[in-house]
Formats: structure tokens, C-alpha cells, sequence
């Protein structure tokens, strides 16, 4: 942050180091002492750091993982066999490699509904925003071509079914599709550019990580009360007061992820996934891996593909115009009694679609599908704009470091 | 200020309306779910109790050596074990000996040799179980178009697990119902989907003689090559749960004194 000050070193190596390449004041400065940080951030907001480390098991494991592993048509399945059996401690790696993954998704998931439930994305963090989503789209991208890996049943149809959405655009989708596949169908072609691609775009993820905490570094980040920092007494430094409350939640996501990895490895895995991959048979029900459901419902609630792919698309997609659809000058829901309403239906509803994408579309199930699908949009395009505009907020606080505030006494 | 309040009313009205759609929508689904799943779905099966379930679960070795009799004896003869080698044998009590002798008992080709021909010789340790048949369309031919699944991963590569083969296993003692139809050279299992199976009932009483003196019951030897199954699609269980075990322990020390970190740090700050 500018107008920090430089601090002068006491050890002498530091001091020589620093003198050529000031890495560690770039340290204090971005995750240091020299990091102002509003003091009401909750653990809501640590999730940001949280992932950066699933990031980095996520690559150090894979890294591992390609040691060993054989992208053929022919050979990936039974190369994790091998992992899994004949390779030193290749179960364990492999199992943190797939249920990193899932709890990777799971904290990206909590990150964005904080930032939506405490209006992060509003000015001036709009880019901020926008380099989250796609960071959010490109872990989708990897994490799908990751499942097609180990060339599992689900791995060959989640690619034949996703590869093949490309199909639905007018006029050249076939060509297309055939292009994606390097060939006629889903092959070896298929698996050797899916791992190519998955072994290089957690490092663009990586980078656009960079990027993220760049921009968060430039307005500070967004706080509880959703007010704008108005000076020192707002604010602590980063290093002890963030690190030390942030480690506690890193001890909790280590304890889910071992809980995971040890005891129930393969429960958010699906029993076709140990069936070598079969082209003649298709599965009874495909499904995406848990964190997809809620967008696959939305694809599957479209009677017609093309208008489907769009709505798939569509969801991803209406992310960015949150900061202008949601038209409350007041940040944090915190101070938005009829937003806040809202936005729990709003999660209801994502939880609502998962469910529904883990089930046949028949039926019942269907309709409500389209029903929820429907909300969805209409959160954001109607809802969120309406309420924003007819909606009372509680007083704002004056001040962050303003202990007591009377808009809020009455709760 | 009137116009805002009666905003809110209508508001909190929908809110509610909206939360009792929710309620209704779910139970709509969850109930039509289960009639679907009632209708197509095979028999339940209960939940065994498996000596590996738990946090402290455990293989139990003369199961597993009992239960790799009756896959050799019975299973073999149909299903191939391809992941497994038989220097794994060792890994379910067998002595490196025995394990030795289990080989000696099969041949495997080999080869090319200096003169360019393949040979046959005696499978040694490092050698993978045979399969039964040289591909899967002789398999195929043999059983009367059914292919017999390789068994290496079958525990996990089932919706059930454990609790699905034995029940299957144990699923031919009934009649078919009279007004069921079964198709020409298969045979009635009420836990297999459309309960008709192309594989014919498997055990009978002592088609195996145990090492141990364990009475070969039916239910006994399926329960036995359940577990001899269930190990080979995941032989490093015991491992994963004994080091999980320790890990568990330090990881919530860790997270312990990280939170006695993060309160001393904060004293002052409130």
C-alpha cells in the first residue's frame, strides 16, 4: 500500500537482500505488518486465503500425480490403479488430489456468496469482482477436465455430454465439436489435450490469482459493515492480528480435508468411476461431479440445447452485471433487511438446483427445475434491482472502529 | 415513508409465500424421488457390520485368506482379478512361501524368447493373477453372450459396496415370484436390477473346504469373499486409517494452538 512506511531491517542478510530485491517489504506490505486491514473482518473473510493454499495443494499433489500417470485411452485408467496400489503413498496423494478439489469448490463457493452477501463486488472493487469470476470459470474448466482423467464411466460420458454442448451452436458446431475432440468422437486425442490443458491452467489460475490480491490490495478489502475505511484508528495490521485468526480456519480445512482423504475418500465420488470407460454403454444417470449440479440442472431445465448452452452460459455469465443489477448504494446486508431475505432464498435455490441435477429429469422434477431455473435469473435481474431501489436500509455505522451503533441496537 | 412500509409488508407476505412454495416444492421432489427409486430400483439390503467400517477399521486377515479360497475355488473359474498380483497375497497374512506356492499353481505365457517364440512358465510373485479367459469375447462366448466383470474394483465400482455383493450373494435361496418373467438361461436375484442375473447361483454349502476349520456356509463364504473383494479394490485401508488416525490427532492439536495463537494475539483488541 503506498504511504506505508519503509521499514528498515535489523538483520543485516534481510537488509542486503532487501537493498536488491525488496521482496520482503513487498511480503509486509502484502500479507504483513505493513497491511493495513480493516479490524471487523469476521472468518467469512479468510476463505480468500484458504484458497490460495487449496491452490497450491492442488498443484503440488498434481505435480506428483503426473509422475505417474499415463494419458492414453488405453493406459490412464490403469496408471491410477497404479497410483493407488504400487506407488508410495500415491493413494494418499491422489485422494488430497480429488478431495482437494471438492473442498476447493466448496470454499470458492462460501467466497463468492460473502462477497455477494456483503456487496464486495460494488464500486470501486468492480474488476476485483470480475478477475473473481474468472478465476471461478477457469477452476470450473480445470476441474472437469481433471475428472475426465482417470477415464472412469463418468469420466467418458461427463466429456461426451459436456464436449458435446458445443455442438448446439448454429451453423459450425459440429465442425467444432469434432475439432475439440481431435476426432470423431471422445478418444485418446480427447484425454491427451484435456491433460495438457489441465496441467497448465492452474498456473493461469495462478496468475490470475496474482492479479486478484493485486486488486484487492488497492482499495483494501471490503469489511462486515460494508463502510469504506475512513482512517488509522479502522484499521490493524495484517501480520499478527489476520494470520493468527486465519491459521485457526486453515487448521479446520486441513481437519475436513483429513477427514476426507482418510475416512471417507470416495464419498463424493461415483460408484462408475471404477468401471473402466465403456463407449458401448452409457451410464443409467450422468452425473457432473456435486459442485456442477446446481448449473447442470439449469442446462438440463431447457427443453432446446442451443437455448440451454446459452442459460449454462447465462448463469455463469450474469455475475458480472451484479454490480450494476444491484442498485443499494449500501453494501453489506448486514444493513439490508428485505436483501438479506433474499439472498437466502437465492442460496436455497442454488441448493434447490444441485439437488435437482443429481436426480433424472423427469416429472415433477423437472418443472420445478424450470421453476427454479427461472429464480435464478430473476434474482438477478429483477429481484436485486427492485429491492435495492424500494427497500429501506438500517442507519450506517459512522465509523468501523465505532463500537456501538444505534441503527443496530434494537436487534 | 407510508409507500416504503407497505413495501415491506408486501415483502414479508411474499417472503412467506415464497418459503412455503420452497417447503412444498421440496416435499414434492423428495416424495416423487422415492416412488421413482421404489419402482425401478432393486430389493434393499441391509448394512452388514464389515470389520473395516469405522474410524479404526481393520481388514481381518483369516477372512480375507478364507475369502481368496473361495474366489480361487468358486469365482475364478468365470472372473478374472487382473489389478491383483500374487505378491499381494502377502499383504492379507499369507507367508511369502505360501504366497510362492499359490503361483506355482498357475502358468502364464511369456516371452518372446532369444528364438523370437512365447513360453509358458510358472507365474512367479511379480506375476498379476490370470485372467480366466485370453479376451473378452471368448468370455463372452463361453457364458452365453454375459461378460463376467473383472473383480479387482467391483466393491467400489458398485452402488452398496460391501453390503450389495454379499446381499447378492446370498440373494438366490427365493423362488422367482410366479408372475415374474424370466428370461431363457438367466437366473432370479431380487438385489440385482430387474432381479435376473446371467450369472447362475454361485456357492453352496462346503464348495469350499476352509483352511481353519470355518464351516463353509453359504452366508459364511460370502460374507468371506465380500471381504477378500473389498480389500482388493482398496488394499490400502488399513494404512490409510492408521496413519489418518495420527494424522487427526495432530491436526487438531495444531488447530488448538493456532486458536490459543489467534486469542492471545487479540486480547487487546476488542
Amino acid at each position: 500500500m503506498a504511504g506505508a512506511p519503509n521499514r528498515e531491517y535489523k538483520n543485516s542478510l534481510v537488509r542486503w537482500i532487501e537493498y536488491r530485491l525488496p521482496i520482503f517489504s513487498l511480503l509486509d506490505h502484502t500479507i504483513g505488518r505493513d497491511y493495513p486491514t480493516p479490524k471487523n473482518l469476521n472468518y467469512w473473510w479468510s476463505l480468500g486465503a484458504v484458497l490460495t493454499i487449496a491452490l497450491i495443494i492442488q498443484i503440488i499433489t498434481g505435480i506428483f500425480l503426473a509422475m505417474y500417470y499415463v494419458p492414453t485411452a488405453e493406459g490412464a485408467f490403469d496408471s491410477v490403479e497404479r497410483i493407488m496400489r504400487d506407488v508410495n503413498s500415491g493413494w494418499m496423494i491422489r485422494y488430497i488430489h480429488s478431495n482437494g478439489a471438492a473442498l476447493f469448490f466448496a470454499a470458492v463457493y462460501i467466497h463468492i456468496l460473502r462477497g455477494m452477501y456483503y456487496g464486495s463486488y460494488k464500486r470501486p472493487r468492480e474488476l476485483l469482482w470480475f478477475i473473481g469470476i474468472i478465476i471461478f470459470i477457469l477452476m470450473m474448466a480445470t476441474a472437469f477436465m481433471g475428472y475426465v482423467l482417470p477415464w472412469g464411466q463418468m469420466s467418458f460420458w461427463a466429456a461426451t455430454v459436456i464436449t458435446n454442448l458445443f455442438s448446439a451452436i448454429p451453423w459450425v458446431g459440429d465442425s467444432i465439436t469434432i475439432w475439440l475432440w481431435g476426432g470423431f468422437s471422445v478418444g485418446s486425442a480427447t484425454l491427451q489435450r484435456f491433460y495438457s490443458l489441465h496441467y497448465v491452467l492452474p498456473f493461469v489460475i495462478f496468475g490470475a490469482t496474482i492479479v486478484h490480491i493485486w486488486a484487492i490490495h488497492v482499495h483494501g478489502p471490503n469489511n462486515p459493515k460494508g463502510i469504506s475505511v475512513k482512517g488509522p484508528q479502522d484499521t490493524i495490521p495484517y501480520h499478527p492480528y489476520f494470520t493468527t485468526k486465519y491459521m485457526v480456519v486453515f487448521g479446520i480445512f486441513f481437519i475436513a480435508l483429513a477427514f476426507l482423504v482418510f475416512y471417507e475418500p470416495n464419498y463424493l465420488n461415483h460408484s462408475d468411476q471404477f468401471k473402466r470407460a465403456n463407449p458401448l454403454v452409457t451410464p443409467a444417470n450422468i452425473v457432473p461431479e456435486w459442485y456442477f449440479l446446481p448449473f447442470y440442472a439449469i442446462l438440463r431445465s431447457i427443453p432446446d440445447k442451443l437455448m440451454g448452452v446459452v442459460a449454462f452460459g447465462g448463469s455463469l455469465m450474469i455475475l458480472f452485471i451484479l454490480p450494476w443489477v444491484d442498485t443499494s448504494r449500501v453494501r453489506s446486508g448486514a444493513f439490508r433487511p428485505v436483501f438479506k431475505q433474499f439472498f437466502w432464498i437465492f442460496v436455497a435455490d442454488v441448493i434447490l438446483l444441485g439437488y435437482i441435477g443429481s436426480q433424472p429429469p423427469a416429472g415433477a422434477l423437472l418443472i420445478i427445475g424450470r421453476l427454479a431455473t427461472v429464480y435464478y435469473f430473476a434474482h438477478f435481474i429483477i429481484i436485486l434491482p427492485l429491492v435495492g431501489w424500494m427497500e429501506r436500509p438500517k442507519p450506517l455505522p459512522e465509523s468501523i472502529a465505532e463500537p456501538v451503533l444505534k441503527g443496530e441496537g434494537g436487534q | 415513508m407510508i409507500v416504503l412500509k407497505t413495501m415491506t409488508g408486501l415483502k414479508l407476505g411474499s417472503l412467506r409465500r415464497m418459503a412455503t412454495a420452497v417447503v412444498v416444492a421440496a416435499g414434492i421432489v423428495f416424495t416423487s424421488g422415492l416412488s421413482a427409486n421404489a419402482a425401478e430400483e432393486a430389493r434393499e439390503y441391509e448394512s452388514h457390520d464389515w470389520s473395516f467400517y469405522g474410524l479404526f477399521g481393520t481388514y481381518d486377515r483369516a477372512s480375507l485368506q478364507r475369502g481368496y479360497r473361495v474366489y480361487k475355488d468358486v469365482c475364478a473359474s468365470c472372473h478374472s482379478l487382473r489389478l491383483i498380483s500374487f505378491r499381494n497375497l502377502v499383504e492379507i497374512g499369507f507367508t511369502e512361501d505360501e504366497a510362492k506356492g499359490i503361483a506355482s499353481e498357475f502358468t502364464v505365457e511369456d516371452g518372446p524368447d532369444a528364438e523370437g517364440d512365447m513360453f509358458e512358465r510358472t507365474a512367479r510373485l511379480s506375476d498379476r493373477i490370470p485372467s480366466p479367459y485370453r479376451n473378452d469375447n471368448e468370455a463372452r462366448s463361453i457364458n452365453n453372450g454375459a461378460l463376467p466383470p473383472d473383480l479387482s474394483l467391483i466393491v467400489k465400482a458398485r452402488h452398496g459396496g460391501p453390503n450389495y455383493i454379499f446381499a447378492l450373494l446370498n440373494g438366490y435361496s427365493e423362488e422367482a415370484p410366479e408372475d415374474f418373467h424370466l428370461t431363457d438361461g438367466m437366473t432370479y436375484n431380487p438385489y440385482f436390477a430387474g432381479a435376473e442375473i446371467a450369472m447362475p447361483e454361485p456357492l453352496f454349502e462346503d464348495a469350499v473346504e476352509y483352511g481353519d476349520g470355518t464351516t463353509a456356509s453359504v452366508e459364511q463364504m460370502a460374507e468371506d469373499v465380500t471381504h477378500f473383494l473389498a480389500w482388493a479394490s482398496e488394499p490400502t485401508l488399513d494404512r490409510r486409517h492408521q496413519l489418518g488416525f495420527q494424522v487427526m490427532i495432530f491436526l487438531i492439536l495444531l488447530t488448538g494452538l493456532f486458536w490459543i495463537v489467534k486469542r492471545r494475539t487479540w486480547k487487546d483488541m476488542h
